[in-house]
């Protein structure tokens, strides 16, 4: 436990020594920021326009049918996908590269302390990431009243979606010494899970059902509308252990098994 | 301390080390010797735990470093060919770093750290971020890393590598210093050193291990013949013939002249130590003698011997 944590530490130090937690700190904010004034001001036109003619009947637009989720589910799911190999690309390429590695495998750990230790170093640095999305949708408490129910729901849908990227992720980074070609790997590879996302709302047979179960973003939805699916949990649960055990395979292959 | 036995390591096809054995006592210094590629670091690395062996086993401090890792690892330090530091860390965030990793509590850690920085001098750049520092600096932190957790045995792969004559001195009194509290294996290229730090070496070649013994050994296992160096003021000639005549002398070949005084080499037969006989040869004749010593193979010829030769008939 000690073990894991001072990892985690470690790895957390080193993402906010490097500029690389500022850069996808900062690109996230400005894209979630954004986006969040376009749906905002959108929003705001449209509530003014209906108000104008006279209400049409219709209930007063959702704040969170129409910012919250379209911004959580919609975007910045999407940049994620984007975002998260530049986190995990060092998680093991560097340690491969600057010999590190000989250092960690050498003292008295686990493998799954070093492999834990880092996941949960990433993950903190994602949490963060979580919160300025979040930040953006407090404010919306304050000018309006949007349901906190779905938001919680979301959070936690959010953190497991994360999750389940980082964990593949900090896989892909086992390959190579270069960080470059892990972050290239993770790119290309959420790229395809992403594609498989947009290719099922164009097939609805038997394949397009396989494919949306795959997909890694359409699992958010229900999160994404406030229902906390137990399929969609253990669904991204799963894929964290699947990042975690293929991670600890990579490292075994590593040591040149006998 | 370190048990290796029957060790062969293999990378896919390739053959690293085959079959290897040898121990090294508590409290020793042994060097391991041989030219690159020879299967040095491979075997050091299983040691430390760091690869698994393909066949064999290994035991540190009594543990096998297989069926008991982490204990093997607790009380392993290990220093590899470069140091394994993480650049962005200043050395105070990474000796603690290591500190907690290798399994001091949180109390001791700032009094350990605090010793460990003044041993191995690294004291002036705590602060100061690893990726700054220069080669005898980070190699000393590398050291420090490797002995903060106070080890009974430390693995040290070419310590003195790209330092400094005045660094390697100051690395080199730190490891002499070490023995007996700690029991160390160090590989080495720089020969004269493995002669001066280490008790005791292995020869390794190609995977295989080629010798094992003090220095003293191997030179009298390679050489067929004991060689002594005498400086002489005489006759050249004469003197020439007297020492031939003395029992057991093979050869006396004249090595060197300055000042009148001739240097002789002398190879007498295996196991005869013909030294006083020779002294008083020059005595009686009335000759001075300036100066008599043994000499042996110096390692350097030790090792190209060893790792040019093919030994298996001679073993």
């Amino acid at each position: 436990m000690r073990n894991m944590l001072a990892v985690a530490g470690k790895e957390l130090r080193a993402y906010f020594h490097s500029p690389i937690a500022y850069l996808v700190m900062t690109v996230y904010a400005l894209i979630c920021g954004y986006v969040f004034y376009s749906s905002t001001a959108f929003f705001m036109a449209r509530t003014f326009q209906m108000e104008a003619m006279g209400g049409m009947g219709a209930p007063p637009m959702s704040l969170n049918e129409n910012i919250i989720r379209p911004i959580l589910a919609g975007v910045m799911t999407v940049v994620l996908l984007f975002l998260i190999p530049l986190i995990t690309m060092r998680l093991y390429a560097e340690e491969k590269r600057s010999g590190t590695i000989e250092l960690l495998l050498t003292s008295p750990l686990t493998d799954m302390e070093i492999i834990l230790g880092k996941f949960l170093g990433a993950l903190a640095l994602f949490a963060v990431l979580e919160v300025i999305t979040f930040v953006y949708f407090a404010v919306l408490f304050i000018y309006g009243n949007p349901n906190a129910k779905p938001l919680l729901a979301g959070a936690l849908g959010f953190l497991l979606y994360g999750a389940a990227l980082l964990a593949l992720g900090m896989w892909f980074s086992t390959f190579t010494k270069n960080q470059i070609i892990a972050g290239a790997v993770g790119l290309a590879a959420f790229l395809l899970l992403f594609l498989l996302d947009w290719v099922t709302a164009y097939s609805s047979g038997p394949v397009g059902r396989v494919m949306a179960f795959l997909a890694l973003t359409t699992h958010f939805d229900n999160f994404s509308k406030g229902v906390i699916n137990l399929g969609d949990l253990v669904y991204y649960l799963s894929v964290v252990a699947f990042g975690i055990f293929m991670t600890a395979r990579s490292v075994e292959a590593l040591k040149g098994r006998p | 301390m370190i048990e290796v036995e029957n060790l062969t390591k293999r990378y896919g096809p390739t053959l690293a080390v085959s079959d290897v054995t040898f121990q090294a006592q508590k409290g020793e210094v042994l060097g391991f010797l041989g030219p690159n590629g020879a299967g040095k670091t491979t075997t050091m690395r299983v040691i430390t735990g760091y690869l698994p062996p393909s066949e064999g086993r290994v035991r540190v401090a009594g543990y096998d470093v297989v069926e008991e890792p982490l204990e093997a690892k607790r009380r392993t330090g290990y220093l590899p060919e470069a140091p394994p530091v993480y650049p962005d860390m200043t050395v105070t965030e990474y000796l603690a770093f290591v500190g907690r990793i290798k399994g001091i509590s949180r109390r001791e850690l700032k009094p350990r750290l605090a010793e460990i920085s003044e041993r191995c001098a690294v004291t002036d750049v705590l602060n100061r971020q690893i990726g700054k520092l220069s080669k005898g600096y980070r190699q000393r932190v590398g050291l420090a890393q490797a002995l903060i957790h106070n080890p009974e045995v430390l693995v040290l792969d070419e310590p003195t590598a790209g330092l400094d004559p005045k660094q390697i001195i100051e690395t080199r009194q730190l490891i002499k210093g070490l023995a007996g509290r700690h029991t160390v294996i160090l590989s080495t290229h720089i020969l004269p050193e493995a002669a001066k730090t280490c008790q005791r070496v292995v020869v390794i070649n190609a995977g295989k291990i080629v010798a094992v013994g003090t220095p003293d050994e191997l030179t009298r296992r390679l050489q067929g013949f004991e060689t002594i160096l005498l400086t002489v003021e005489g006759a050249a000639a004469d003197v020439k013939d007297k020492l031939q005549r003395v029992e057991g002398v093979n050869l006396v070949e004249p090595r060197d002249t300055s000042d009148g005084r001739v240097t002789y080499e002398v190879h007498a037969e295996k196991g005869k130590d013909v030294r006083a006989e020779l002294a008083r040869a020059v005595v009686e004749s009335h000759w001075k003698l300036y100066e008599l010593k043994t000499s042996g193979l110096s390692l350097e010829d030790i090792f190209l011997k060893l790792t040019t030769k093919d030994l298996s008939e001679e073993n």
